[in-house]
Formats: C-alpha cells, structure tokens, sequence
C-alpha cells in the first residue's frame, strides 16, 4: 500500500480532464511521486543517523537536529502531495453525483443509454465547470503555501553542511554536520522546479477554462 | 497481508455508503491511511534507537522508554486505523446476506439488496455508532496514556535501574508533533463526518416515516 492507491484515484479523474489537466498528472506523477520515492527516500532515509555534532554530550545531537529540522524535507513534500492531490477527489465525486443521478432518472424510466452513461467523458461546463475550476485554484494556493513554508522553515532552498547549535543540554556551540548536504540541495532544487512547473501548468489550465468560458458567452 | 488489504476493504464499502460516507472513505484513505504509510511510519522507524539517556548505566535507557512509551504511537495509531474501518464489514456482511438470501430462495425478495433500508438500515446506523465511539475511544486513551497531546523534547527519568533522575531525550519531537497533530485533526474530523451522517440518515428516515403514516392516515 503506498502511492500507488493514490495513482488509481487519480487515474479516474484523468478521463474527465482538460488535455493540460492530463499532462499536469502525468509531470505529477513522474516527476514527483517516484523521484519522490525512489530517490529522495533512500537520500534522506539515514538523515539523523549520519547527523553528526562536534560533542559527546548525550542529547545534544537529538535535540539539534530536531532544532535544525522541525520537520523533514521528505515529509513536507509527501505532505505537499497529498494536499495537491485532494481537490481532484472534488472533481472525482461530482462526476459520481452527476452519474447518480442520470442512473436513477434512468431507473425512474427516462431513456438514457446504460453503456454510454458507464464510459463517456463528461463534457467540462456548468456545474462540473466551477467544481472543476476551484479544485485547480485549490491546487494552485496549496502549491504555493507549502512552498512558501519550506522557504520560510529552512531559509531557503539550499541545505547547509555545517549548522551552529548551542541549544540546551549542548555546553557551548556546536559545530554540527548534515549528511550528503550537495545531494538534498540538488534534489531539493529538482523538486521545487517541478513544483513550479506544476504551478504553471495549473495557471494555464484556470486562463484556458476562463478564455473558453467568455468566448462562448461571448459567440452566443 | 498489508494496508492493501484494508485499502480493499474501503473500496468495498464505498458502494454501499451514503454521500458523506463516501467523503469518510476518503478522509481515512487519504488522511489517515496514506500520511501513516507513506510518512509517519518512518519518523517512528527508529525512536527506541534514537532515545538517548545522559547515563552509561547498561539498561536504564530500556527502561525509561518502556516507561514513557507503553505503547509507540504509531503502533497506537495502526490499531486506531484498523479498528475504526472494521464496523464498516457489518454493513458488508449484511448486504452479502441479503444477496445469499435471495440465491438461495431464487426469487426477487429485495429491490435492491444495497439500498439503506429496513434492516440495512439498522445495520448501518450501528455501525456509525461503533466507528465514533471506537475513535473518542481511542482519543481518550491516548490523551489518558500520553498526558496530553504532545511530545516533550526531554523527559526525567528516575526508574531502577537508573541511579538518579536521569535526562532523557526524544528523537525529532517537534516533526512527531506536527504529525500528531495532523492525524488527531483528521480523527476529529471523521467524528464530525460519521454524527453528521447519523443525524442525516435519522431525518431523512423518520420524515419518510412520518409522511408514510401521514398519507396511510388520511387514505
């Protein structure tokens, strides 16, 4: 059980995307789940046990490196993905409802077509529009939020290799280490221009759906 | 045997859940299942390794952990997770019931055996009992079992065979608290989703009653 559950969740909304949405999930899902799990894990997977601090004093380092890293960077992006991920369940459960409701018109006695109904795209206007449209400015703002609070966390995106902490029990300061701090800075430079990426793709998904929107309303 | 095994589970009981169960599923899966696989698990992975005690004392660091944590959070969390999807198979069973029923009678005895209602009814209806209070249950405990909701950085420990009070100190509390956090937030939520589904199902059912009798009376 791990991210690929989230895959078959998201996999269904696909059908029912704009051809931007289609690629965002992809860049998503490439660029960002499984860089996420299959290189960032194991780059970051013995963080505090190659953590060292200039000290025997015990409980210095723990209390440093809980200092230094309030939360792991590996954490915040699982975290990050998981909140862009959920405005898409939005989209997911209109598609539900607005299915729900044709199969019970058509148990009423209406004359809808049941294969039709199971496998045809629904068409991105009126009510579907707007679910549709917050999810995207949903994603958007949680994109920029978790940015904006890694840069604040760590003061920017680059990883030290040398931190001071003079934080109690440590006796005076203390020169501490960050393991493989040029790697976490390069991935951490790939993930936040994938993010952008992301962020882009979404601004240009929200333009199309408005220009769309005005252009009819206009052409009527 | 795995989380697949309970992420099944979940799909299973979507089909026969009313809207606001459905937003539940999702709640749990994405919330509750997903952060604990693929993010809490692994902040817990090594805390009996990483408590460290200001002592050489062979076997007072085994026993101060033991004390300040009977039971791991996330061992705490996992029987959370388990137990408050399971009253969900009641409405399972009950369903696969009512389809075997009517195999074995081979004649049409429901209009549909998943529709909400009669006996399913109550089947349900208890089961969202069970699922809220099992989840207070749990809060409760853990509130009673931790003194509260947090992870302090350091705790004093004076347990034999320590020789005096003795500094212990907690790896990485301030990510186990965010995440503690996040996932006491998300089974509040469930709470505030499973009442609210109760309190749905018991209107829209006492109104159909109500008018049921109504029309009944003035025929």
């Amino acid at each position: 059980m791990d991210w690929g559950a989230l895959q078959d969740v998201l996999g269904g909304v696909n059908k029912h995307s704009t051809s931007i949405g289609k690629i965002w999930l992809t860049v998503l899902f490439i660029f960002r789940i499984m860089i996420l799990v299959v290189a960032a894990e194991t780059v970051w997977g013995d963080e505090q046990d190659d953590f060292v601090c200039n000290t025997l004093q015990p409980g210095c380092k723990n209390v440093c490196y809980d200092h230094f890293f309030p939360i792991s960077h590996i954490r915040l992006w699982a975290l990050q993905l998981i909140f862009v991920s959920t405005p898409a369940l939005l989209v997911a459960m209109h598609v539900a409802y607005t299915r729900n409701e044709k199969k019970r018109r058509f148990r009423n006695g209406e004359k809808i077509d049941i294969e039709e109904l199971k496998n045809k795209r629904l068409h991105i206007r009126g009510p579907l529009w707007w679910t549709y449209t917050s999810s995207i400015f949903f994603r958007i703002i949680f994109e920029a939020v978790f940015m904006y609070v890694f840069y604040y966390m760590y003061d920017g995106f680059q990883m030290p290799r040398l931190v001071k902490c003079d934080a109690w029990p440590c006796p005076n300061t203390v020169d501490c280490f960050v393991s493989r701090p040029t790697e976490k800075t390069t991935f951490t430079i790939f993930m936040l221009a994938v993010s952008g990426i992301c962020m882009m793709l979404n601004l240009a998904e929200l333009c199309y759906l408005v220009i769309k929107v005005c252009t009819k309303e206009s052409g009527k | 045997m795995s989380w697949a095994f309970l992420r099944d589970l979940l799909s299973g009981v979507n089909k026969y859940s009313t809207g606001i169960g459905r937003i539940w599923v999702a709640v749990v899966f994405l919330f509750r299942l997903l952060l604990y696989v693929a993010a809490a698990e692994n902040i817990w992975k090594h805390e009996h390794d990483e408590f460290e005690c200001n002592i050489k004392q062979p076997g007072c660091e085994n026993v101060c952990f033991d004390h300040f944590f009977p039971v791991s959070h996330i061992r705490f969390w996992a029987l959370q997770l388990i137990m408050v999807s399971t009253p969900s198979l009641l409405v399972v069973f009950h369903v696969a019931y009512r389809e075997n029923r009517e195999k074995h009678h081979n004649q049409k005895l429901y209009k549909n055996p998943g529709k909400i209602d009669g006996g399913l009814l109550c089947t349900y209806l208890i089961s969202l009992i069970l699922k809220t209070g099992l989840e207070i249950f749990f809060l409760v405990l853990f509130y009673k079992l931790y003194n509260g909701f947090k992870i302090p950085r350091l705790v004093k420990c004076d347990i034999k065979p320590c020789p005096n009070t003795v500094d212990c100190y907690i790896s990485k509390p301030t990510e186990k608290m965010i995440f503690l956090y996040f996932l006491v937030a998300a089974s509040c939520l469930c709470i505030v989703l499973n009442l609210s589904e109760l309190s749905y199902l018991m209107f829209k059912y006492s109104t159909k009653c109500y008018l049921k009798r109504h029309v009944n009376k003035q025929q």
